[in-house]
């Protein structure tokens, strides 16, 4: 991105004209046509791109939501269904938009996921990967507020449930509640600011997207093998070769997409939430959406006190732990060696994290009583100890396998026999990194 | 790739191993004490044929006229459909004329006119179905202390959880139909007789389908013969369950056979698409090894 890199040359009397005054022609040639990336990424990498059409999509279908939609306790729920119902393809726009939250979370957990398995956080993309972590918890928020809008009886109990986490902090947990709800409990003012902030979080979500890509293009993407590109043969260039492998990830996403919006709209949504919320009248089962079941699983885990710490504040501690764990990835991984290809160890215990999340999500929708909960404090117990034991421990017991020379090297070995070869379009592609 | 495939298959047997001592425990809990359960509802709904399942699943219309006369003579009584308008009755196959003359048979309370004084008149198309009880203080008073619930999203609003793994078949066999499932289950379940030793709190009937507890507050409300049919279907309160199931799943996703209609044109477009982006894919990574 760089000016010195550029190898932008204006052809056009416009072009040269912009180029002089504001060269946006060269920022979007340099980002995303000579861009040079690695050869060998696979589609986990194609997230990214994917993640960036389901931000638009949702900032498209919500703001026309927006435009008939009333955030009033007693009109929420009648102007959601008038929607659904009297609003030309308005069950579509409002089907996309609550399928596309779920799913942009798939997206984010595929490629946070990504991230951990080929080391992507490792220096110098320690910034990259915290800018991330900030985009997943506006995300969060974002996610959250929205679930309360159609005013449901999820959306009540959820947002009186969550918004209660913040009583647990002493001295100023009260204060902070209250100001979070605009009273005392759930009600008009709380879903008033819910829909100002759910309209402007994802606006703060694009621009700090905008920080990530900027600080993506200043250090590169990494790849599979997590070895630094060295020389030009080991990168091509985005365009044509990564837009159009980008492209072809995102239709297969939205295909799986579709297939929910069209035929399974209320699949990842709770039967409860098509009742009109209700103060008087709690639902059996509180349950948050399934993208929270992980971190709601870790908050009930917590049933016991430890010292000063009662198991409320405990349990909330935990749960907002359990985030800030991944802000201090890039320091509580010890190892030399980025990707798990060549560290069989970190390989395997990434794929117990990975089923240990997928069990908490599980648990997180099961009450907690009985086996549940055990099984919960076993699970939260190896989510904390996989980051504060084993990431740290691992790096610098495990001996990791061979690494290759370079990129170029790592795929030539893969393709042998196969026509190895120079990359086409390298040529066109300047090295920005050392 | 076979590797994370492999992976993949080992996470499903690890979370598959969890699930099933999982359910085992919780079905060893369950089955201690038929006389006092902990688990609702009893009995999970039987699953049905509906003309509205899967990718291509339409309305029946006859089904939904019927399952609106049974709601018009026995539901009504006690359940509003708020959100239900009489112009979208066209979706049942009735012609505009034919909405016209049955609005009219409701009377709508409306106002102020010139006046300022309230007054009624015969309803219009674009009114919806008037409610049975003035507010829902009137019906909870009427009705034992909890108002019925309104009927316009019922088929939505309810449903039993699936559990693991069925909730993960249900993605693939496009199971959506838990609301009509769990309705249909209920309206039929009244027969049934408590197990020797339960508790029937007084004033509730048992029903082993109920979601939430071991009976609930209404009576059993269709009997055999009850509503007259003109089409020679079956006059018996499983037909009347099944016809007014189908009505109330109508009523809460009217515009359904569109979602699946635009939905299957949107996938082929995809597939198409998707299939033509690899091949250029290919076209233009030829000879990049990768």
């Amino acid at each position: 991105m760089s000016e010195g890199h550029s190898t932008y040359t204006p052809k056009t009397g416009i072009e040269r004209w912009f180029d002089a005054r504001m060269p946006l022609p060269r920022l979007v040639y340099d980002s995303f046509i000579a861009y040079p990336v690695p050869r060998n990424l696979n589609y986990a990498w194609t997230f990214g791109g994917i993640l960036a059409i389901m931000l638009v999509a949702q900032i498209l279908t919500g703001i026309v939501l927006a435009m008939h939609y009333t955030a009033d306790t007693n009109l929420a729920f009648n102007s959601v269904e008038k929607i659904m119902r009297d609003v030309n393809s308005g069950w579509l726009l409002r089907y996309m938009h609550s399928n596309g939250a779920s799913f942009f979370f798939v997206a984010v957990y595929i490629h946070i996921f990504r991230g951990l398995y080929y080391g992507s956080y490792k220096a110098p993309r320690e910034l990259l990967w915290i800018l991330g972590c900030i985009i997943y918890l506006l995300m969060m928020a974002t996610g959250f507020m929205g679930y309360v809008l159609p005013w449901g009886q999820m959306s009540f109990w959820g947002a009186t449930v969550i918004t209660g986490f913040f009583s647990a902090i002493p001295l100023v947990g009260n204060w902070i509640q209250e100001l979070l709800l605009g009273g005392f409990a759930v009600d008009n003012p709380t879903l008033n600011r819910f829909f100002a902030l759910h309209y402007l979080l994802p606006f703060m979500i694009a621009g700090v997207v905008v920080l990530h890509v900027w600080a993506l293009h200043v250090v590169g993407q990494s790849n599979p093998t997590g070895i630094e590109v060295k020389s030009k043969t080991d990168t091509v260039a985005f365009t044509p070769y990564a837009t159009i492998k980008d492209a072809f990830g995102m239709i297969v996403f939205l295909f799986f997409f579709a297939y929910f919006v069209f035929y399974l709209p209320n699949f990842l949504g709770h039967p409860d939430n098509y009742t009109v919320a209700n103060p008087l009248k709690t639902p059996a089962h509180i349950v948050p959406e399934w993208y929270f079941l992980p971190f709601y699983a870790i908050l009930r885990a917590i049933t016991f006190n430890i010292g000063p710490i009662n198991s409320k504040l405990g349990g909330v501690l935990c749960m907002f732990g359990a985030i800030v764990m991944l802000f201090l990835v890039p320091w509580l991984d010890t190892s030399k060696v980025r990707s798990a290809v060549y560290r069989p160890w970190y390989k395997l215990f990434f794929w117990l994290f990975v089923a240990d999340a997928i069990l908490l999500g599980w648990l997180g929708s099961q009450p907690a009583e009985g086996s549940f909960v055990f099984m919960a404090q076993m699970a939260t117990l190896f989510y904390f100890a996989f980051f504060l034991i084993i990431l740290p421990v691992l790096g610098l017991i495990e001996t990791p396998r061979r690494l290759p020379n370079s990129i170029t090297e790592a795929v030539l070995e893969k393709n042998k026999g196969a026509g190895g070869g120079h990359p086409a379009g390298a040529n066109a592609a300047p090295e920005t990194k050392g | 790739m076979k590797k994370i495939l492999t992976s993949l298959a080992l996470l499903g047997v690890f979370a598959a191993g969890i699930g099933a001592v999982g359910s085992v425990a919780i079905a060893a809990e369950e089955a201690h004490n038929a006389a006092a359960p902990t688990h609702f509802p009893i009995h999970e709904p039987k699953e049905m044929d509906w003309s509205f399942a899967g990718p291509f699943g339409t309305y029946d219309k006859a089904q939904l006229q019927r399952g609106l006369k049974v709601y018009k003579e026995v539901c009504a009584a006690c359940h509003s459909m708020n959100l239900v308008a009489f112009r979208t009755l066209e979706d049942l196959g009735y012609s505009e004329a034919q909405i016209k003359s049955l609005s009219a048979e409701y009377t709508i309370h409306d106002g102020p006119n010139d006046a300022g004084d309230m007054f009624d008149r015969p309803g219009k198309p674009s009114d919806h179905f008037p409610a049975p009880f003035a507010n829902e203080e009137a019906a909870a008073a009427s009705n034992g202390g909890a108002a019925p619930p309104d009927m316009s999203l019922l088929a939505k609003a309810r449903g039993v959880e699936r559990g693991f793994p069925r909730f993960v078949f249900d993605i693939f066999t496009q199971y959506a139909q838990g609301g009509p499932d769990y309705i249909h289950s209920l309206l039929t379940g009244y027969d049934e007789t408590p197990p020797a030793g339960m508790v029937i709190p007084e004033g509730t009937h048992y029903n082993p389908y109920f979601v939430s507890g071991v009976s609930l507050k209404m009576p059993k409300p269709l009997s055999d013969g009850q509503v007259t049919y003109d089409d020679g279907s079956p006059q018996t309160v499983d037909q009347y369950s099944r016809d007014v199931s189908a009505f109330l799943m109508w009523a809460a996703e009217p515009h359904m056979e569109d979602r699946k209609k635009t939905g299957f044109r949107v996938l082929v477009f995809l597939l198409l698409f998707g299939a033509l982006m690899y091949l250029t894919k290919r076209k233009v990574w030829e000879g990049v090894a990768h």
